[in-house]
């Protein structure tokens, strides 16, 4: 049974592709000698990264007293590049485990590289809970062995804890997945190599043959992988707002917050998604693969979740007044109106008034629009984890303990060097692997290709015309 | 991989590979498989696979995983060395959720997955051999065993369905 072709929706693969082409078009840019423009990106990314290990390793040789914390603000920028990685990282599982579910079939020219990122963008979050521990060398204590300490065990009751099970179950489990629906694809790659390349892909495709029993085997593996994604990505950042929520911090103790965080991160992933997907489709030409359709479709994505989020800053507003309770009112007083009211309008404008303009159609099929609102709304979903973390803690119960806090040459230097992290992971990855998923856009070209549409007019699998048309 | 002639014809599209399997099961010849550049929708039923039971493991790698996370925290928390957090009971079950939860989700996707490889017998550093390079492009594979099917059979079967070319290898 074929799937039906809809005459309503617009294609997703346009410029009449054929199996063959898609092949070239997608696996191509793995042949090729990197151009120029991957050239620089490149060394500006690496240069980052040697910024990273610069700055990490000087925090580990002196400790972390090289950055701003003081005994009121414990959590400073390490936390709030932690939580901003982590969110990120939530779009790509949502693009290739909820989307699949609910049969978006838009996901498909984007899965890949959305997984992709969400990876490398676990990666750097990671570092994040690591060096700010101090004595990284003690970070396997977080781990439950059976040890000489006792056996000494860590405190499962900890949301810290929890995060560490579920930051490392949502990276295995990405991995896992984005690998599986790599196999058939560097098959191919293999299939079109020679010499080394071709023993090397042959390593990497596990010695795939696309028999029908595997395949078979692999949507239903898919399929069940993406419905444990599901309520696994909604939990990890549900963790993470546990790690603020479960505390008695006025400001952090709300019960909103795991909802809120969540919407949060698809929304920052999403913009995410946008800034890679659009430079990608630019340079290794994709255009017919990633199209505006598939561009307004994530448009529409960033709307909802943008407009999830600015009620829910509504909401902690309303409810702190509501609640009666000093302390709490005080929190969202100082928040917008304290010494980091800067972050706080920084915030509000990004997240809530900047997604608004999508609610026009011409603007969210627009690229260059599009492309610039994704970096604002990255940034702005920064200014969200600092003004929740920092301010915060800068005002505390005992105003003979308020301070404040700004970054140090190191902390910045770390977070800066974590982008040049995750640009060096998705350069690389942009050259070994195909971005789009190929056998996924060839299962999807009957019902999705231009040339397909507006030919059959039957919805029950009958494609003959459609046949004669195309050969 | 014991020895085996093969023949087998390549189609240019998964509609006409769809035609040529029902005729090969009209005619009772024993399809040895079949090879596609991605999953052709309609092809189980013809080739009368059944249906994937990955998820039955998958459920039993998961309990696996929910059983580990809470007996183990639950013996380490009452038996091995019980210590009162914020004035809660050892045994706090609300608190054990997440863990487990997690543990549930990880068993479940890495046992899945380990099992998906075992049982395709594909793996690192594995080499199957491969009939054609063009079926991970855009040719479809219908595949016969010479020992099972006679070659007139088949390529009189492969030119009826409009196969795009027909060839043998030795595997």
């Amino acid at each position: 049974m074929s799937s039906p072709v809809s005459l309503i929706r617009e294609p997703l693969i346009t410029g009449n592709k054929t199996y063959h082409q898609i092949t070239e078009d997608l696996i191509s840019p793995t042949e090729k000698t990197p151009p120029m423009s991957w050239m620089l990106g490149f060394i500006v990314a690496v240069t980052f990264l040697a910024v990273f290990v610069f700055t990490v390793g000087w925090t580990i040789y002196h400790g972390i007293g090289t950055w701003n914390l003081n005994r009121t603000i414990g959590w400073g920028w390490d936390i709030t590049n932690f939580v901003w990685w982590v969110g990120i990282g939530h779009a790509g599982t949502l693009i290739s485990a909820i989307l699949l579910i609910f049969r978006q079939k838009w996901r498909t020219g984007v899965n890949r590289a959305a997984e992709a990122m969400t990876i490398f963008a676990v990666i750097c979050a990671g570092q994040f809970p690591i060096i700010h521990m101090g004595r990284v060398w003690l970070a396997i204590f977080i781990f439950p062995y059976p040890n000489t300490r006792g056996p000494l065990w860590p405190n499962f009751n900890s949301p810290l804890l929890w995060d560490v099970f579920a930051i490392s179950t949502y990276f295995t489990v990405s991995l896992l997945f984005w690998y599986t629906g790599l196999v058939p694809d560097f098959a191919t790659v293999r299939d079109r190599a020679k010499g080394m390349r071709k023993k090397v892909y042959n390593f990497l495709s596990f010695g795939w043959t696309g028999s029908a029993k595997h395949w078979q085997r692999w949507e239903a593996l898919s399929l069940v992988l993406a419905g444990l994604s599901t309520p696994l990505v909604l939990s990890v950042h549900t963790i993470v707002s546990f790690d603020f929520a479960t505390s008695v911090i006025p400001g952090w103790h709300t019960t909103i917050f795991p909802p809120y965080f969540v919407a949060g991160a698809i929304f920052s992933g999403f913009a995410m998604v946008l800034t890679l997907m659009l430079i990608t489709r630019k340079l290794l030409k994709l255009e017919d693969y990633i199209t505006i359709e598939h561009i307004e479709s994530m448009n529409k994505v960033i709307l909802l979740t943008g407009t999830i989020v600015g009620v829910a800053y509504l909401t902690e507003l309303f409810i702190a007044w509501y609640s009666g309770y000093v302390y709490e009112q005080f929190a969202f007083f100082n928040r917008a109106l304290g010494p980091y009211w800067w972050s706080y309008f920084g915030m509000m404008f990004c997240n809530v008034v900047s997604p608004q303009l999508f609610w026009k159609k011409s603007w969210r099929r627009n690229i260059w629009l599009t492309f610039f609102l994704s970096i604002v709304i990255n940034i702005g979903m920064w200014f969200e984890r600092f003004v929740i973390i920092a301010t915060t803690l800068a005002r505390d119960y005992l105003p003979s303990s308020w301070s404040y806090y700004s970054p140090t040459w190191v902390e910045i230097g770390i977070f800066l060097g974590s982008l040049g992290l995750f640009f060096t992971c998705y350069l690389i990855f942009s050259r070994v692997a195909p971005v789009v998923a190929v056998a996924e856009i060839k299962s999807i070209l009957k019902a999705s290709g231009n040339q397909y549409k507006g030919v059959s007019h039957h919805h029950d699998g009958h494609q003959e015309e459609v046949h004669h048309d195309h050969h | 991989m014991a020895h085996k002639e093969v023949i087998f014809g390549l189609y240019n599209d998964e509609q006409d590979l769809l035609k040529a399997v029902k005729k090969a099961k009209a005619g009772h010849m024993e399809i040895m498989d079949v090879f596609s550049p991605f999953p052709i929708h309609g092809l189980d039923p013809l080739l009368e696979l059944e249906e994937s039971r990955i998820h039955i493991a998958g459920f039993i790698y998961g309990m696996l995983g929910t059983l580990t996370a809470f007996l183990s925290m639950t013996w380490i928390f009452t038996k091995d060395w019980p210590i009162i957090f914020g004035g809660k009971p050892y045994w706090s079950v609300p608190a054990f959720i997440p863990i487990t939860f997690e543990l549930t989700v990880l068993f479940a996707c890495v046992g899945m997955v380990v099992t998906f490889y075992i049982i395709c017998g594909l793996g690192p550093g594995v080499t199957n051999p491969t009939l054609d390079d063009r079926i991970s492009d855009d040719k479809f594979c219908l595949a016969f065993d010479k020992a099972y099917v006679n070659e007139a059979d088949a390529r009189a079967l492969f030119s009826a369905t409009g196969a795009a070319e027909v060839n043998s290898k030795n595997l």
